[in-house]
């Protein structure tokens, strides 16, 4: 009873939250479009890191190299061939899918921080590709004025393209979470050897998990390049893979929506910090700091704890 | 029903078991007992495949299980729980009961469907027939010791096992939580007709509930037989009670 009321608050602010974003445009001037078109790409993009990491337990530490290729590929579809342009925006995520799936099966056999490790070599090697092969991904250039159908060019189209796009996909990895498989992989996080004794091939599932979330940031990536119509190396480097993890942290890995949260937080803090100082990352690191001390579930994780607090105490005193 | 013969396994040169043996027939109760450090459950981990054998095999209704990996050991229908609470801490006890019959029924690739409507009843009976209906829904961190044990011999019957390995049971539990235990371990024996192999350090259980006992030393047999013939036997005593001529218990 306590935990379907708490749910029904839960889908509400939910529901609520996606009016207004609906709404934003009808008040909001172009460059806030813009804005928040970036944290719902990017909040899905940490969420899909997020499948692997807080509720998968695998440490994947370059995840950003998925969220580029998606990027790329649908770029390069859009620029370089004649296939229609609504396609690229699955051959973006397929790409990422992939590639996940490559490199999956190359770094799985290791757990833990190798893992994490191996990743980031693997996925350097992916960048240094992109940024290298001048004649294919344009170098270090990128890619740039990549032409859209008409319906999706104008900012506020684009915008409506991420949000939906973006809730379709959050509701289906929540569908996932929500899944057997989900729950496995949440088995998996807690105790690999436990899940492994009861029957599950752990390996294999955790190989679909990156997969999955390959394929959800490379969605991302196909977003970005509608919202921003470029495409450029920056997008595989290491240092947003670090960033999306803090999103991850910052929001609450634990929690399905903190990620978003995370992402809306520290896009939102690092443009307007940006117009007064050029020390972001200071700001970041110190922010970083007082999260870990004092919020180590992250803001959603510790605002869920409140709500349970709250909810569970009058009921265990009757 | 099972069958383990000659089997051996050593860490770095140290051997943890030196040619075990064991036989278990289809119904039987089986203890393993052996001082602290005999392998016993090196031996467990052996035969449930968490570990690989450098040599010896293990025989499961006649087929050859030996350096399968756990995940495949479970599919034939053996199941185990773990000395050492072995459970998932940050699921609820319905859903680590409910996890293991998913796994069972080979619904774990079912992306879409919500767990929450899948196999509720037998995860139900499941806690009823072991009594943590009650607590299903707490989180298994907030559970006292006992309880996870008793957890633990429920996510294993979530795999509705022919066999079932029960590494130390009532390792940790209060006097009256072994008495509980012991009774469910005797009612899986009776009602489901379960075949059970345990270890265990307290022999009055080990001699309370076993048909056969397999004594190991330092990694290797010494004998398995019935209650009386292990309980005279000298090179069982020579182990646990430095040679003297007294019967055990």
């Amino acid at each position: 009873m306590v935990q379907s009321t708490t749910r029904g608050k839960a889908q509400l602010w939910v529901y609520a939250c996606l009016v207004i974003l609906f709404l934003l445009p009808l008040i909001l001037p172009r460059f806030y479009i813009y804005l928040v078109s970036v944290i719902l790409l990017t909040g899905l993009l940490a969420t899909s890191l997020n499948l692997v990491l807080g509720y998968g337990g695998i440490f994947q530490f370059h995840h950003a190299v998925f969220y580029g290729v998606g990027a790329y590929a649908t770029a390069l579809v859009l620029t370089r061939s004649g296939l229609s342009p609504w396609l690229s925006f699955i051959v973006g995520p397929l790409m990422s899918g992939f590639l996940s799936l490559i490199m999956g099966l190359i770094c799985i056999r290791l757990s833990k921080l190798y893992f994490g490790m191996l990743q980031i070599s693997l996925g350097s090697l992916v960048w240094i590709i992109v940024y290298r092969w001048y004649s294919f991904t344009g170098g270090d250039d990128g890619i740039h004025g990549v032409e859209l159908p008409d319906i999706i060019s104008s900012p506020n189209s684009a915008y409506y393209f991420t949000l939906i796009v973006t809730a379709i996909c959050l509701f289906v990895m929540y569908k996932i979470i929500k899944s057997p498989f989900g729950s496995v992989l949440q088995g998996i996080r807690d105790n690999p050897v436990r899940s492994e004794m009861i029957g599950i091939n752990v390996r294999r599932h955790q190989l679909l998990a990156l997969i999955i979330a390959g394929f959800f940031a490379g969605v991302a990536g196909s977003l970005f390049v509608v919202v921003d119509n470029t495409a450029f190396p920056d997008m595989l480097f290491w240092t947003l893979s670090l960033e999306v993890l803090i999103m991850c942290l910052l929001g609450g890995w634990f929690t399905f929506l903190g990620p978003m949260l995370g992402a809306a937080i520290i896009i939102a803090l690092r443009t307007f910090i940006s117009t007064y100082t050029t020390y972001w990352a200071l700001v970041l690191g110190a922010l970083m700091m007082l999260v870990i001390f004092f919020l180590p579930n992250g803001v959603l994780g510790y605002i869920e704890e409140k709500v349970k607090k709250g909810i569970i105490e009058p009921v265990i005193k009757e | 029903m099972l069958e383990v013969k000659s089997l051996s396994k050593s860490f770095d040169g140290f051997k943890a078991v030196n040619n075990a043996n064991l036989d278990v027939q289809k119904g039987e109760i089986v203890a393993v007992i052996g001082p602290n450090g005999a392998g016993k459950t090196t031996l467990f981990n052996l035969i449930t495949g968490i570990l690989r054998p450098d040599s010896g095999t293990v025989h499961f209704k006649g087929e050859n299980i030996t350096g399968l990996p756990p995940y495949e050991v479970c599919r034939k229908r053996i199941s185990r729980s773990f000395q050492i609470v072995n459970i998932f801490p940050r699921l609820t006890v319905f859903e680590n009961v409910q996890i293991s019959i998913l796994s069972r029924e080979k619904r774990t690739w079912n992306l879409f469907t919500p767990s929450s409507k899948l196999a509720i009843d037998e995860t139900n009976q499941i806690l009823e027939n072991v009594g943590l209906v009650g607590k299903k829904d707490r989180t298994t961190a907030l559970l006292s010791h006992g309880d996870r044990k008793v957890l633990e011999i429920a996510m294993a019957l979530g795999g509705n096992p022919e066999f079932l390995i029960l590494d130390e049971p009532t390792a940790g539990m209060a006097p009256e939580e072994t008495a509980r235990c012991i009774e469910l371990v005797k009612s899986l024996s009776e009602k489901l007709g379960l075949t059970i192999l345990f270890c265990e350090h307290d022999m009055e259980i080990v001699f309370g509930i076993a048909d056969r006992i397999m004594v190991m030393v330092r990694g290797a047999t010494v004998v398995q037989g019935s209650c009386d013939e292990v309980r005279c036997n000298e090179a069982v005593q020579d182990a646990y009670l430095g040679g003297s001529d007294v019967c055990l218990m």
